[in-house]
C-alpha cells in the first residue's frame, strides 16, 4: 500500500497563505472526496499535492518522502492530475493528447511507441470515446474535453489520482460514467482525492469525505458521517435535505434533496 | 487488437512521413534549378554532370559553381531551415503561433554586434563573431532577467517582456551606432548588414555555421515529444512527468545557437521563423515530431524560392530581408484566412 500525505502544510501563494494546519492522508484503494465552496481552496489543495506550488511550511510525502525529491517523472508514473480549465494553443489529435499521459513512461528522448498506442487505445475504449480518437482535441464540447483528459491521465497508469471537478461541464451520463470508473479504479486499488461540487457524488463512491471550509480542513471522515444537513448548510449556506433511499440494494445509499 | 492498432498506427503517420519526403524531393529539384539561375545561364544536365563526376564543362563553370552558386544555395538552404525551425521551437515553448525567432533579442543583440563591429573597423570575420556573441548575449541577458524579476509570476509572461524590453534596448544601441558611424563608409555597411543577404556568403562561413546548426537541431529533435507535452502549459506538463524548467532552458539554448549562427553570417531576416511555422503546421499538423523537420524543408524551399527572386528578377540584386518582408506579410495573411477556415 502506497500513501499520498501532508503534515501540518500551509498552502498558498507568498504574502497570503489559503489554507492552514492541513494534516492529510491518502492510501491507496481509497477515495476521498473534497468538498468545500467556490474558492474555499480545493485547488490550491491539489496543486501543493503535486508540487506544483511549494507548500509555505509543512511537508506533501510520497510513500515517506518528501515531494520535492522525487523527480517529475518517477512523481507521475505515481501521482496524476486532472486538471479543471485548460488551454491547448495547437490543435493536437485526441489520440495525440492521450499518448501525452504516457510520456512518464518514456525515456527522456523518446517518443510514444507501439505499447503506448495499444494503452491509450484501451483508455478511449474505458470511457466510450473511441469515436473521439482522430478528431482535433481544440475542436470538441467541453464535456469530450474532459473525457479526453481522463483518459489522459487513465493512460500515464498512476496509482494515485487527484481530480479537480472531474464532472464539472460533463452531461448526466458522462457524470455517472466518470463515478463509476472512480469506483472501478479504487477495486483497482487506486487511490483518488476528487473535488467535487455534488455532495451525492461521494455517497455514490461510498467515500470518505474531507471538508475545506475558512482556510483549513473542517471536517474529515466517512461521507455517511459526516454529510449531514447542518454541514452542508454550513458551508454552502442553503437548506439541504440528506435522506436514505431505503434498502433496495441497487439504491442502497443516501441523497441530498435541496429544498427549492 | 494489437495488428489492428498497428495498421492504425501505420496509417496515422504515414501522411505526414510522405509530405516530409516530397519536401526534401522538392528541396532537391529547386536547389538544382536554382543553380542554373544567373547571369551566367547554366543547363541542370551540367550541373548534375559535375555534382556526380567532378569534371565540368570548362574551369569557369568550376569556379563559378564551387565560389559562387554553390555557397549560395547552401546559405539559402540553411539560413531559412534554421530560422524556420527555431521558430517553431519557439512557437512550441511559449505555446504561441505569434512568436518569432527574435522574441528574446537574438536579432536585436546580434544587430548591436554587427554595427558596433563595423563602427569600429572590424573584418568580415570580426563582424560576425560580434554578431554571434551578442545575439546569444541578449537572450542570456533575457532568461537572467525575467528570472530576477519574475519570481513566482507567469514564467512565460516575463520572458516575453523581458524580452521586449532587452530588444528595445538593443534597439536603441544600434540607432546610436548608426548615429555615429561615418555617413560615407560605415552607416551603408550598417545598414545593408541590417537588411539581411545571402550575397557575400562563402564556402567556409558554410562550413562554420552548418556545425552549430546541427547542434542546435539535434535536441530540439530529440525533444520534440516534450515540446509536444508543453502545448498544455508548464503546471500541466510537470503532472505529466515533464521537468519544464530544464525543457525550457534547453530548448531556449538551442533555437537561439541555431539563430545567432545563422544571422550572423546572413544578417536579420525577418518572417520566416514565424510564417513557415505556420504553413508547415498547416501541412502536418502540430505535432513536433513531425512539425520541426517540415519547418526546416520548407524554411528552405521558401528561401531558395525568394532568393531566386531577389537574384534574377532585376539587374540589380534586391536585399533578401526587404524582399522576404513584402513577400512574407501577404502570405501570411493569406495562411491565416486558410488556417483559421481548416484548424484553428
Amino acid at each position: 500500500m502506497m500513501t499520498l500525505e501532508i503534515k501540518n502544510g500551509v498552502f498558498g501563494y507568498p504574502n497570503k497563505s489559503i489554507l492552514t494546519d492541513i494534516n492529510f492522508e491518502l492510501n491507496t484503494g481509497e477515495i476521498v472526496c473534497v468538498l468545500g465552496k467556490n474558492g474555499a481552496g480545493k485547488t490550491t489543495l491539489f496543486k501543493s499535492m503535486l508540487g506544483v506550488l511549494k507548500p509555505l511550511s509543512g511537508s506533501v510525502l510520497l510513500n515517506g518522502k518528501v515531494i520535492e525529491h522525487w523527480n517529475r517523472p518517477q512523481f507521475a508514473r505515481l501521482v496524476g492530475y486532472i486538471p479543471q480549465a485548460r488551454s491547448l494553443p495547437f490543435p493536437f489529435t485526441v489520440m495525440d493528447v492521450v499518448l501525452f499521459g504516457r510520456t512518464a513512461h518514456m525515456s527522456a528522448f523518446g517518443s510514444p511507441g507501439k505499447k503506448d498506442y495499444i494503452i491509450a487505445e484501451e483508455c478511449l475504449d474505458m470511457l466510450n470515446i473511441t469515436y473521439l480518437k482522430n478528431r482535433t482535441f481544440t475542436h470538441l464540447s467541453g464535456g469530450e474535453q474532459q473525457m479526453v483528459i481522463v483518459a489522459r491521465a487513465l493512460a500515464q497508469q498512476p496509482s494515485f489520482l487527484i481530480m479537480d471537478e472531474p464532472t464539472s461541464s460533463l452531461d448526466f451520463g458522462n457524470q455517472i460514467k466518470i463515478i463509476r470508473q472512480v469506483n472501478a479504479l479504487k477495486n483497482n486499488s487506486l487511490g483518488i482525492i476528487m473535488a467535487t461540487h455534488s455532495p451525492d457524488h461521494a455517497f455514490m463512491c461510498d467515500a470518505k469525505v474531507a471538508i475545506v471550509h475558512e482556510g483549513r480542513i473542517w471536517k474529515a471522515g466517512h461521507s455517511n458521517d459526516i454529510v449531514s444537513e447542518e454541514i452542508l448548510k454550513e458551508i454552502y449556506g442553503v437548506e439541504v435535505k440528506v435522506r436514505s433511499l431505503g434498502n433496495k440494494p441497487e439504491c442502497n445509499r443516501l441523497v441530498c434533496i435541496p429544498t427549492v | 487488437m494489437s495488428i489492428r492498432m498497428n495498421q492504425n498506427i501505420r496509417r496515422t503517420h504515414s501522411k505526414e512521413t510522405l509530405i516530409l519526403i516530397l519536401l526534401m524531393l522538392l528541396l532537391l529539384i529547386i536547389a538544382l534549378i536554382s543553380c542554373t539561375i544567373g547571369r551566367y545561364q547554366l543547363s541542370s544536365g551540367d550541373i548534375l554532370h559535375f555534382v556526380f563526376t567532378g569534371q565540368a564543362v570548362d574551369q569557369n563553370m568550376s569556379t563559378l559553381l564551387l565560389n559562387i552558386r554553390f555557397p549560395r544555395i547552401f546559405g539559402a538552404v540553411l539560413v531559412g531551415g534554421a530560422l524556420s525551425i527555431s521558430g517553431a521551437a519557439y512557437q512550441g515553448i511559449f505555446r504561441n503561433p505569434m512568436v518569432s525567432p527574435d522574441i528574446l533579442g537574438v536579432s536585436s543583440g546580434a544587430g548591436f554586434g554587427a554595427s558596433l563591429a563595423i563602427t569600429l573597423s572590424l573584418s568580415m570575420v570580426g563582424v560576425q563573431i560580434m554578431a554571434f556573441t551578442l545575439g546569444l548575449l541578449a537572450v542570456f541577458l533575457v532568461l537572467l532577467v525575467s528570472r530576477i524579476i519574475g519570481k513566482n509570476r507567469d514564467k512565460i509572461l516575463m520572458l516575453v517582456l523581458s524580452g521586449m524590453v532587452t530588444g528595445a534596448i538593443f534597439n536603441a544601441l544600434i540607432s546610436l551606432m548608426k548615429y555615429v558611424a561615418d555617413t560615407d563608409s560605415k552607416l551603408p555597411d550598417i545598414t545593408f548588414w541590417l537588411m539581411g543577404s545571402l550575397s557575400g556568403i562563402t564556402m567556409e562561413e558554410i562550413e562554420v555555421v552548418l556545425p552549430m546548426v546541427i547542434i542546435g537541431i539535434i535536441p530540439l529533435l530529440l525533444l520534440s515529444w516534450k515540446l509536444n507535452v508543453l502545448s498544455f502549459g508548464d503546471e500541466e506538463a510537470k503532472t505529466l512527468g515533464v521537468n519544464t524548467r530544464v525543457l525550457r532552458l534547453t530548448i531556449i539554448c538551442c533555437a537561439s545557437l541555431i539563430t545567432a549562427s545563422v544571422v550572423c553570417v546572413a544578417g536579420l531576416i525577418g518572417w520566416v521563423g514565424l510564417i513557415i511555422p505556420h504553413f508547415a503546421r498547416f501541412l502536418v499538423g502540430p505535432n513536433h515530431k513531425f512539425l520541426l523537420p517540415c519547418s526546416f524543408l520548407s524554411g528552405s524551399i521558401f528561401m531558395l524560392l525568394v532568393d531566386g527572386v531577389a537574384r534574377s528578377a532585376t539587374s540589380l540584386e534586391i536585399p533578401l530581408g526587404i524582399l522576404i518582408s513584402l513577400i512574407g506579410a501577404p502570405l501570411f495573411l493569406v495562411f491565416l484566412s486558410k488556417s483559421t477556415k481548416k484548424s484553428w
